[in-house]
This record gives structure tokens, sequence and C-alpha cells, in this order.
């Protein structure tokens, strides 16, 4: 490999080696390369992958980890938890019913303001069992305190993986970052990405200087202690503060990132949406097909343009409210329920946004792929279709239309 | 105990200073407070040994007091008290350590 310097870098002529692998094994990849002090994580589909590979990393001396396989992943956080407190870079990876076991350590690390990483590859929640995507397990935790980065590829995947580290351990923020990639669809499909050299993102990402260790016997620190009345709302307070900081970090990340790989990152991904009529938004890895279906439309004449949501938490409200400021009308792609609910998740959030900057274009809800059907490129041009008629067809009594459903 | 506000606090509710939870008083958790009767004690420091926040003072190897600002008023002094002479009641704090 040639020598890198900064100045290349910053030329962004940088492209670096393309691999054909699924998503897991090169976001172990890019573990091996941020190089972690501790991974602490249990297996489960489908993000076995991800610790499989990263153990044999482990195994064969590519990477000095201390690689903790625990009995469960509430332990798996929880080791991470006192591995952060000690002052290590520290990562995880799970999966639906592994993230729900978990749900109490989330808060635990949030509340603790340590920069843990995790890999989280989404997966139904059981019952009835499934094992395939969708985002029930990510919208579980979207009041947990964790920054939520979503990848549409393997290769968005990897450079998620990268740039977590930086806005986990960033001063200003401070917190855990879960880097969502869609199971089996991302974790287990063979794509092509680019992978950088070991140097460039050592360099990238830096060293992690820890701001205490409890480790540390010449300068004692508590973690976690009782907080009640008295002082727990005035910590909550401060994290809410370091989420909105984190807004500001994810996008000069994002950028810096742009400028060493000419992979540019932002919290949203307009596309075609400059004199778009009609558009949606998507998270995940349905936004390639949603490419596709506005590609087909706008050969047909059709102002078809889309919004891919790459960062869920902190949510980008102002960013979206601008991008749809010109738009007829939207449809919020969900790919998880909220029984019960107003609206399901992301519906919830973009009307939320675009109502308070007091700009709603008519907004329709969408429910696709829950347990892992993956809707076809029909179903998404169904969206477009009724959203320039204006009506939702077979949806009567109900907010959200079920895409490739059986009535 | 002046509080700090939410942009003075360490992240995290991270402490820094070691052993500062003397200056934290938890003694108003309690409603009833140990009230010991020094005519009857014989300073066998029952009481000392079972007390779970350390509240009872003990100088030169006498009984002279309870620590009313860390006492959490659970009681356990009177029922384990050999002499009975730990009573638990309301506004004791204002009870002067004995000699």
């Amino acid at each position: 490999m040639a020598t890198l310097t900064k100045e290349r870098y910053k030329l962004g002529k940088f492209s670096g080696t393309p691999v054909a692998l699924d998503g897991a094994t090169l976001v172990a990849h890019a573990m091996r390369q941020v190089r972690p002090d501790v991974v602490a994580a249990y297996p489960i589909t489908p993000q076995t992958v991800i610790t499989e590979a990263f153990s044999e990393f482990v195994a064969n001396g590519e990477v000095d980890t201390e690689f903790i396989q625990t009995e469960s992943e509430h332990a798996a956080l929880s080791a991470c938890i006192g591995a952060a407190a000690a002052g290590g870079r520290t990562q995880t990876a799970t999966s639906g019913p592994g993230l729900a076991l978990m749900w109490e350590v989330m808060y635990v690390a949030s509340g603790s303001r340590l920069p843990i990483v995790m890999h989280l590859c989404a997966r139904a929640l059981s019952a009835p069992i499934n094992i395939l995507c969708d985002h029930s397990d990510v919208m579980g935790i979207r009041d947990a305190g964790w920054i939520i980065l979503l990848a549409e590829t393997a290769q968005e995947a990897y450079d998620n993986a990268i740039q977590a580290v930086r806005i986990a351990e960033h001063p200003d923020v401070m917190l855990p970052v879960a880097s969502v990639m869609d199971g089996f669809t991302t974790t287990h499909g063979v794509d092509r990405s680019e992978i950088l050299p070991n140097e460039a993102v050592a360099e990238f990402v830096g060293v992690y200087r820890a701001p205490y260790s409890i480790l540390d016997v010449a300068h004692p620190v508590t973690v976690g202690p009782l907080d009640f009345h008295d002082y727990y709302f005035e910590h909550k307070r401060q994290q809410l503060e370091a989420m909105e900081r984190a807004r500001e970090v994810i996008r000069r990340v994002g950028q810096e990132y742009g400028e060493l790989t000419g992979r540019h990152y932002a919290a949203l991904e307009p596309y075609r949406m400059e004199d778009a009529e009609v558009a949606t938004l998507v998270i995940g890895s349905a936004a390639g097909t949603m490419r596709v279906v506005v590609d087909d439309l706008r050969r047909q004449g059709v102002r078809a343009g889309m919004v891919k949501l790459r960062c869920f938490r902190p949510f980008p409200g102002e960013e979206l409210a601008d991008l749809l400021s010109g738009v007829h009308a939207v449809g919020i792609l969900d790919r998880s329920v909220s029984p019960g609910a107003a609206s399901p998740p992301l519906f919830s959030e973009v009307s939320s946004a675009l109502h308070q900057r007091g700009h709603a274009p008519q907004m329709h809800s969408y429910v696709y792929g829950l347990g892992g059907r993956t809707p076809g490129p029909a179903q998404f041009r169904q969206v477009y279709e009724e959203l320039q008629a204006g009506k939702r067809a077979g949806a009567e009594g109900s907010l959200s239309t079920y895409l490739g459903l059986r009535e | 105990m002046m509080l700090q506000s939410w942009k003075e606090l360490l992240p995290g509710g991270v402490i820094r200073e070691p052993g500062n939870s003397v200056a934290v008083e938890t003694g108003s958790w309690g409603i009833t407070q140990p009230v010991i009767d020094f005519q009857v004690c014989v300073h066998c420091m029952i009481c000392w040994i079972y007390c779970p926040d350390s509240s009872f003072l003990v100088r030169e190897g006498r009984l002279v007091g309870v620590d009313y600002d860390h006492c959490k008023g659970c009681g356990i002094c009177a029922v384990e008290c050999p002499k009975k002479c730990i009573a638990m009641k309301e506004g004791a704090k204002s009870q002067p350590l004995g000699s």
C-alpha cells in the first residue's frame, strides 16, 4: 500500500480496496480496524457473523482486543459498561431479542455517558418467532438515549461503524451509538464494497482518551452513584444537551469521512428531490428499491423524489422540513408498528417535526416489510401512485396502508 | 448544601471527589430516630456493630451519641440493643450528644 498522507485524504481521491463481502463480515473488518480495547458480545442471528468473524481476527492475532463472549446480551452490554468506565474503547453487536435483553442496560450506558458502539443487525421481535428483518428492535430503543445511525448497504454499515467511534467519543457528545444495518438483506447479502487501509482508519478514529478510568487509583472516581430527586433531572438535561450537540459532530465527521473516502455522509440523503412533487421517506435497505422506482417514475415524467434517513437519533427535523418544503405529498415508510399509537414510529416523528415547523405537506403512512417480507418495486410504485392521486386505496379506517399484506 | 445546576455537574453522575458522601445528609429520609438512654446503656457496642450506616458515635471506647445527619431511622439498633435502652422517636435530631 502506498504511503498515505493527509493531503491525499483531503483530495478525496482515496478509494480503498474493493472487496466482495457480506455486510456483517465487512463490519467485523471495521471493528478490527478501529481496534477496540474490549468487545463483549453474545451471538444471535443475524448478528452472529459479526462476532464469529471478529473473534477469528482476535484468535489470529490480527487485533489485540480483549474479546469477551458473555453468558447473555444483558451481560455483554454490562461488560461493555465496565470496560468503558475503565477508559477503554468498547463495542458490542446484537440483534432483535438480544437487544431486547439489553434494554435495561441501554439506559445505564447512555445515562453514564459511555461512548460504546453497538453494531445492530435489525431483526423482528418475537412472537410469533422470527429471525428476519424489520425495525421493531431499532424503534424499541428510540428513547434510550443512544445515537442511532442506519445503513442502506454493507458499505454504509462499514462507513457508519468507523464514523460511530468518532461521534461517540467526541468530548461534546460522549454518548453510545447504535450503528444499524438490516438483518440478512445487509448482513448476509454479498456486495461490492471498498475497505480502507488499516492505517487510514487508525488515523481517522485516533486514540480514545477517556475523561477518567475507574482503574486509575491515583484519581479515584465513582461511576453510577445513586441519583435521586436532587440530581437525576439535571443529569437527564445534560444528556438531552449532548444529543443536541451530536448533530453538529455527526455532520462534521460525515464531511471529514467524505474527504477521506469520497463518500460523504449527512443525517439525510435526498435523491432527486430538487423539483420533486411527491416523495417518500425511507430507512435502511429499502432505499435501494425505492431509488430504482424513483428513476423509473422520472423516466415517465413523474416528479418523484426520495429522502433516506440515515440518522434517527438525533432526529433531523429541521433539515427534513427544508427538504420537503416544496413537496406536495410525502409517503412515510415504517418497517415497524406501535399498536395503539397515534401512528407508527417514523410517521409520528416526521409528523411532529413538520407540524412544529408550521410546514406539513400531505403525509401518508405506509407499513411494509414486517418479519422480513421484502417489498418489491411494484408496492413502492403503488405508494407514488397514491401520493399523486392524493388518496390511499384499501386503507379505510386505518391511518396506515399495509404494503404487501394479504387482506 | 447548595445544589448544582445541570451546566455545572460532571456528566453521567460521575463523582471525582472521593468520600464526599459525608457531605450528603441522608438523615432526612427517616421518620423516627434512635434516642439512647445513657442511664441504662452499658456501652456494649452492639448498636455500633449492627448499624448499617455507621451512625453511632464512639469516643474512647464509649458510645456518645448518634450521627443524625446520616442515620436513616431503620431501627435495627433499637431491636438489637440487649439493654433495650434505644427508643425510636420522632424529632430526635435535637437530642444533644451524650457525654
